[in-house]
């Protein structure tokens, strides 16, 4: 049912597109097919290497920022001296928006991988930080008590309350902020680099003028997202099947 | 089971909840705790349970200090004991689950061995739901099930430790009057298959009535004394039938209404 769906909302949007390129009718916006036949093509011609590229740039990302985010916040949410210490500095640098510390990254950490990783995980830090904080925060002292009551030593609170709690937390703020982390990541690399999604797109195709290669690599970012997206959505339903039971 | 002996307790920069407190319960008696709100009977079943430590004075449970829980005390609390991402069954075989988490881990900190034992059963966490007649819901999350089913469970999971001594701290004031009758019965009935010692802390004077074989009252904060109510024809599902148990019930109205001048006349601002 949910797969037909989505089938069927892929379908609605190539014949929407298919529509739109034969109205405009101009090689600004190619049809589907010419896109993917070029989609087809590019891929063993350096497509699918940027594909990679940009792939482990965010995976390297969204596993550094939740092995750090989601302890930070855990103690943050258990310890409110902590909390008082730090929350006004989260409260401060959460709404900031961290691209545009892009150009002082690039001056540190050089227009490598370090940089695009590194600005991306700024961002998924503190969206992954507030969400735990708030969720640890929220665990009844109740739920503890009777826990500890059980014979809980703090290895077992860890393994039995702490980590089924906020594990799920880091997980939503990872899927609400995927869809960031790549605009970032395309931002990032669409200039001072020789790789990635955003290169490929910008530099190599759009650059030259070759329209359907353009297309080509905005499909395979928007796969990238997709992808990663399903990837959170299945894990959150795996490992918290209690938040989604009616 | 339990020895309190000049027992002092106090919240941080809070006047003291108990002075010089000296209370003792004996192994496999049931115990009602009742008072008005903020008399520190909460707290009272917190200190038993090694949740709280006492500043002064002396707390023996089974002739041991509790400077942090024991396995053998199990705890049921009116709401939110339970985990919330844990189906009905998983709740319940928590103990289970520990004591092979902890399985050849060495022990750290004071005290007995705090670990919950690691030789029970899956078919032991059947048991226990087909007597609650949880079994039925076994899969389902609390947050699907009704507030007496959730109560079940944490019973279950508690009797399932084995314990020797059961606190209960309000454990069926959310519930309806029905479900509460129902499981106030149950746990007369449990208390007689089990013998383990229980405590329930209780605003309610039927229940009071109902579950303690023992009723102790406390007054106004600090207390100082153990004013104590026997309650010897308790432990028939039938009590609330009969006409002792409401002399009974009349009884401890007069007693709590009793400890609370008592209190007022002795507190400074009484005058005013």
């Amino acid at each position: 049912m949910r797969r037909r769906e989505l089938l069927l909302a892929i379908l609605a949007l190539i014949v929407t597109w298919q529509l739109l390129a034969w109205a405009v009718h101009s090689p600004v916006l190619p049809g589907p097919w010419a896109v993917f036949h070029a989609f087809v093509r590019e891929i063993p011609r350096g497509l699918g290497w940027h594909f990679l590229v940009s792939g482990w740039r965010v995976i390297a990302s969204i596993v550094v920022s939740v092995l750090t985010a989601a302890p930070a916040g855990l103690l943050l949410g258990q310890i409110p001296l902590l909390n008082r210490l730090f929350s006004p500095i989260v409260y401060i640098v959460y709404p900031i928006p961290k691209i545009v510390f892009l150009p002082i990254i690039l001056l540190f950490l050089g227009i490598g991988n370090t940089s695009k990783v590194f600005i991306i995980f700024i961002i998924l830090f503190f969206q992954i930080l507030v969400v735990v904080r708030d969720q640890a925060s929220a665990l009844r002292p109740e739920l503890i008590y009777s826990v500890r009551s059980l014979g809980a030593g703090r290895r077992a609170l860890f393994r039995f309350v702490y980590l089924p709690a906020t594990l799920p937390a880091a997980l939503t703020a990872l899927r609400i902020s995927i869809g960031t982390a790549i605009a970032v990541l395309f931002f990032a690399e669409s200039f001072a680099t020789t790789s990635g999604l955003g290169y490929y797109i910008i530099v190599e195709s759009w650059g030259r003028l070759a329209y359907p290669e353009m297309y080509a690599g905005v499909i395979a970012m928007s796969l990238l997202g997709l992808l990663l997206y399903f990837v959170v959505d299945g894990l959150e339903r795996r490992l918290a099947p209690w938040m989604f039971v009616q | 089971m339990i020895d309190a002996a000049n027992l002092t307790f106090a919240y941080p920069d809070q006047p003291p909840i108990f002075e010089h407190f000296t209370w003792h319960a004996a192994a496999g008696e049931a115990w009602a705790v009742i008072g008005p709100s903020g008399c520190g009977k909460s707290t009272l079943l917190y200190l038993i349970a090694g949740l709280r430590q006492p500043q002064a004075g002396r707390l023996l449970v089974a002739g041991q200090p509790v400077p942090r829980p024991r396995a053998s005390t199990g705890l049921i609390l009116q709401d939110y004991g339970l985990l919330p991402w844990a189906t009905v069954w998983e709740n319940v075989a928590l103990v289970m689950r520990m004591g092979r988490f902890y399985r050849g881990k060495p022990s750290a900190g004071v005290g007995p061995r705090p670990y919950p034992r690691a030789d029970i059963t899956a078919e032991q966490v059947d048991a226990w739901l087909t007597r609650l007649g949880i079994a039925t819901v076994r899969d389902k999350y609390p947050s699907q099930i009704s507030g007496g089913q959730r109560q079940r469970t944490a019973i279950a999971r508690s009797l399932l430790q084995q314990p020797n001594l059961l606190l209960m701290d309000e454990p069926f004031s959310s519930l309806d009057a029905l479900t509460r009758e129902d499981l106030q019965r149950l746990t007369v009935e449990l208390r007689q298959e089990t013998g383990v010692t229980t405590v329930v802390v209780t605003h309610n004077i039927e229940e009071a009535v109902f579950l303690g074989r023992r009723i102790l009252v406390l007054g106004q904060a600090p207390t100082t004394q153990a004013r104590v109510i026997e309650n010897a024809a308790v432990g028939s599902p039938n009590y609330r039938g009969h006409p002792a148990y409401w002399q009974k019930c009349a009884e401890l109205r007069q007693q709590l209404a009793a400890a609370g001048e008592d209190k007022k006349a002795r507190s400074p601002d009484a005058t005013a």
